[in-house]
């Protein structure tokens, strides 16, 4: 109950940080008004200590007791403004995140700059959220350098990941105080939708593969293989490869070329399968397969049309077509 | 969060048990053998384990140990509180934290303990060796804790970090030690930790019992004259402690305990000699004055026979202001009762010098200062000889000095002289205290040793009251009128301080003495009456503890915006090129051409100069040079130069 009471005062605790200015343009300064310090439990622990010191010195009149316990309160004090130190003007921006299948984890790319003369030790970044399983990641950034931090999290849902809110912090020097701040960068990652783990044959016999030329087909450039399925022709199958291995899956091989045979990925073709997210599975699958094997291809989705094309950024405008398609405003 | 449960390293752990060992290698010498030995085994058995990366011992080997450390103690002590005790039981669970480090919460644990056994040292001594010692051990433990936080620095940037650390406390720390409202303890009760017996006076005076008490050269207490030209002749500085008037026969004993006046109770009047006293601990009531004293000190009093006594045994230095009435003598109209004990005497014993003092009643009657005199005369006649080894004395202790061996210290003296009196009829009792002393010349303070420890005579005479007679004066002049080296015969055993032949030592132990007197009376003895004299000078009146609170927020505050400052402090990148950029784009943007700073230099020059034509060239110029300035391998000095007027000259 308890626990529960204090999630919700520090989910609080974290809108009233935050201010509602999440997410925030890059670059972000960690600015005084934004870092908050509190002491850890071994700053705790530290201070029961130097009571009982200053218990003992007071009690036996040692003045050197006296001047230990105040030294010591001194180092308190000192490794507050030091944990601080370390973590203020810190300036934050989102680097590079790479698309991703949902299920696999994105990496979020942060850029932390670091404009002072001195190292910045052991900074700690992580997401806040209990529901999202993020390995803290603690790095250094040194002297009017820049470090990059990956944080990698889990993504699940198909379409666009924003970046959670983090939580930079940091204990350093001594460990008794802790000094940190919450980001919500404006940085998002897209996810794809998982391509479906069992590849149905691509739809030529559609017919609205578009003027499909199976004799066109490119078997100028080998451009590498992949398992065979059914519908691959029996001639591009790599017997020679299939000999050297023992057992194993026959092997198709792939081809490049001008002359490629071009095939349009139509919505309506997966409406047997009924559900959206399968469907989208499906296409993805469908649009590595056909990028794979070096053919031209295009994409015809309820309000997108990608012209059959080839290469990365084909995929990657393909992919993404997938990946917002009836995704709301975003 | 706070990860406490991450795992030690190697290096961490090495620096723990360096922790370990400075904190708790000046304790050892208090510790019993088997303590120091089980301890040593733990620490050898983590170095093994660091070293050659051995697994800790099982998880129930401690908390067994533990208990079986606990039951040693108590054998050994019959208690587990108190001082000794307790640091006892803190170094047990030191080198068992040490085998059982497995998480950065042991670790955590260690630096704490480390803390409290730098506390501990103190409570056994607080000289500077020790103080310097203790930072070292301070420095050791901060360095550890920072390891254990990041532990990749080598040991000198651990070192030297920990070091900045700790001086950017010690301003802190001046202030909260000079302001901070001080309590004078003890808060609860002391068991077992009553100051064992220190070497000094005792409440009684036995044959033997003053030349031991002069073997050592402990410092008993310094004065410090106000006016360092008037300090008295040593032939006058009779330092007065414990006054004896019962004797048995052999032993001088104490007989008034309680404080009778709380005044002194004779006039403040003739020479009078300022001087402030800091008293050594000697765990006994009595204070030690000038004779005689026309001040008490706070929470003292006089005894019927004019002992200083405090209300609480000395346990601590303290410091008193006093004024000495050298001349002044006391108990003109004294009490019969005191009278009587002055007389007593035990039966039978003695004889010949009872016989002796026969013969004075008999021939000056009442004359008491002719008694006096003809007492004096005698001792001379006898050629007695001040020695620290006379001969063992038998039963009649008094006949058997001053007729057969002759010899003696001043506590033979002064039993002899009294005894003789009383056997005349004069009341007369012995005074033990301190004679003489020496004066630093370094810092001008007088200090007084066990080895001036001396006793004489304290005769009544009818119409003067209690007069000072010192027997020994007699037979040694130069005792009283130098010191106790110079009035001994060659080769007897004296402390290796009292001893004045070597005059680069004597320098040294000067030197040594003032700073060792400067640290006890402004570090060690900085008690809540110090305090409130400090504040006092610095201009505060009737300084309380709400004062000092006031005061110590004020210039805490003032440190910490300071040290704040001081570490906040960024030196922000003053590159010359972008500050020169900047104020490029400024002249731009008065012409609605804003520079977004993701924008690069050519890129923004080019959409600059599609929009003000008249002024492309000299836009890609700039922006050419400053890119240079910015990107290039090694750009040219003087190219800032150009930049410069290039900008200074440009106008939109």
């Amino acid at each position: 109950m308890s626990a529960s009471l204090r999630s919700r005062a520090h989910a609080r605790f974290v809108r009233w940080a935050l201010r509602g200015k999440a997410p925030e343009a890059a670059p972000i300064l960690l600015e005084q008004r934004r870092v908050y310090v509190l002491p850890t439990r071994a700053g705790m622990a530290f201070a029961l200590t130097l009571a009982v010191i200053m218990l003992g010195a007071m009690n036996y009149n040692l003045s050197l007791g006296y001047a230990l316990a105040f030294l010591l309160a001194g180092l308190g004090i000192v490794a507050i403004l030091h944990s601080f130190r370390n973590l203020v003007q810190v300036s934050l921006r989102p680097g590079r995140c790479d698309p991703v299948f949902a299920g696999t984890p994105a990496t979020f790319n942060l850029i932390l700059e670091n404009a002072r003369n001195e190292q910045r030790t052991s900074l700690r970044l992580f997401v806040g959220d209990p529901d999202v399983a993020c390995t803290p990641v603690e790095i250094d950034v040194p002297a009017q350098g820049f470090a990059v931090a990956a944080l990698v999290l889990p993504s699940s849902r198909r379409g666009w990941y924003a970046f959670p809110r983090t939580t930079v912090e940091t204990t350093w020097p001594l460990g008794w105080i802790r000094a940190w701040s919450y980001i919500a960068p404006d940085a998002r990652c897209l996810v794809y939708p998982a391509p479906a783990p069992k590849a149905p044959p691509l739809p030529w016999h559609d017919e609205s593969s578009h003027g499909a030329q199976r004799d066109g087909r490119g078997s100028d450039d080998f451009s590498g293989l992949r398992n065979h399925q059914a519908a691959d022709p029996p001639r591009h199958v790599a017997w020679k490869a299939v000999a050297r291995q023992e057992q194993g899956p026959l092997l198709t091989k792939l081809f490049a070329g001008s002359s490629a045979q071009e095939l349009v990925f139509e919505w309506e073709a997966t409406v047997a399968l009924g559900d959206i997210e399968q469907r989208l599975s499906m296409l993805t699958r469908w649009l590595l397969d056909a990028e794979a094997s070096g053919m031209r291809w295009g994409l015809r989705l309820p309000g997108t049309h990608l012209a059959p094309g080839h290469g990365s950024a084909h995929l990657a405008a393909g992919l993404a077509a997938l990946a917002l398609f009836d995704h709301g405003a975003s | 969060m706070a990860r406490l449960d991450r795992p030690v390293s190697r290096r961490q752990s090495s620096w723990l048990l360096a922790a370990a060992l400075a904190s708790s290698l000046p304790l050892a010498a208090h510790m019993p053998l088997w303590l120091v030995i089980a301890t040593g085994a733990a620490f050898a058995w983590r170095a093994l384990l660091s070293w050659r990366q051995y697994r800790l011992p099982p998880r129930g080997l401690p908390p067994v140990m533990a208990i079986a450390g606990s039951i040693g103690v108590f054998i050994e002590y019959h208690t587990i509180l108190g001082r000794t005790p307790g640091i006892a039981l803190l170094l047990i669970f030191l080198g068992l934290k040490l085998l059982e480090l497995r998480s950065a919460r042991d670790a955590m644990a260690i630096v704490l303990l480390c803390f409290f056994l730098v506390l501990g040292q103190f409570l056994f001594s607080q000289t500077i060796p020790m103080a310097l010692q203790a930072a070292f051990a301070l420095i050791v433990t901060t360095a550890a804790l920072l390891a254990a936080n990041d532990d990749r620095p080598p040991i000198r940037a651990q070192l030297t970090r920990a070091g900045i650390l700790l001086a950017q406390a010690v301003p802190l720390m001046l202030l909260l030690f000079l302001l901070f409202p001080r309590i004078e303890g003890p808060l609860w009760g002391l068991p077992e930790d009553r100051r064992s017996a220190t070497s000094g006076l005792s409440d009684s005076m036995a044959p033997g019992s003053i030349a031991q008490v002069s073997q050592s050269d402990a410092v008993v207490f310094r004065a410090l004259f106000k006016h360092p030209e008037n300090i008295p002749p040593q032939a006058q500085l009779y330092w007065r402690g414990p006054v004896m008037p019962a004797f048995d026969g052999r032993v001088w004993r104490v007989t008034q305990t309680r404080a009778a006046y709380a005044a002194p109770p004779w006039p403040a009047r003739g020479p009078a000699t300022d001087y402030e006293l800091t008293l050594e601990a000697h765990g006994k009531f009595w204070l030690f004055a000038l004779e005689l004293p026309a001040l008490l000190p706070a929470d003292s009093g006089l005894t019927a026979d004019y002992q200083l006594l405090s209300r609480q045994p000395v346990r601590n230095r303290m410091r008193f202001e006093q004024r000495a009435l050298l001349l002044a003598s006391a108990g003109r109209e004294e009490a019969p009762a005191l009278l009587r004990e002055a007389l007593a005497l035990p039966q039978g014993g003695n004889p010949r010098i009872r016989a002796v003092a026969e013969g004075w009643r008999r021939q000056h009657g009442n004359d008491t200062a002719a008694i006096l005199v003809a007492a004096k005369e005698f001792f001379n006649r006898q050629l007695l000889i001040y020695t620290l080894n006379p001969p063992l004395l038998g039963k009649d202790s008094v006949d058997e000095f001053l007729f057969d061996s002759k010899r003696g210290f001043c506590e033979h003296f002064a039993s002899a002289f009294t005894f003789a009196l009383r056997a005349a009829g004069v009341p007369a009792r012995v005074v033990a205290g301190y004679q003489g002393g020496e004066v630093n010349p370094l810092d001008g303070y007088l200090v007084v040793r066990q080895y001036d420890a001396h006793a004489w005579s304290e005769v009544w005479l009818a119409g003067q009251g209690w007069v000072r007679v010192d027997p020994t004066a007699i037979a040694a002049p130069s005792r009283i009128n130098e010191n106790v080296m110079a009035a001994l015969p060659a080769g007897e055993p004296l402390p290796f301080l009292a001893r004045n032949d070597l005059a680069w030592l004597r320098e040294l132990r000067h030197r040594l003495d003032a700073v060792s007197n400067g640290w006890n009376q402004w570090v060690l003895g900085y008690n809540p009456q110090r305090q409130r004299d400090f504040l006092t000078r610095l201009g505060l009146d009737s300084p309380d503890w709400r004062s000092m609170i006031a005061v110590l927020a004020i210039f805490s505050g003032i440190t910490l915006l300071a040290l704040t400052f001081w570490i906040l402090r960024s030196r922000q990148r003053s590159d010359p090129a972008l500050l020169l950029w900047r104020r490029f784009a400024r002249k731009l943007a008065r012409c609605g051409i804003v520079w977004q700073p993701w924008q690069g230099p050519l890129d923004f020059a080019s959409r600059a100069a599609e929009k003000l034509p008249g002024r492309a060239a000299e836009i890609r110029e700039i922006a050419h040079d400053y890119a240079a300035l910015r990107y290039a391998a090694k750009p040219h000095e003087s190219s800032l130069l150009r930049l410069k007027t290039r900008i200074a000259s440009f106008k939109p």
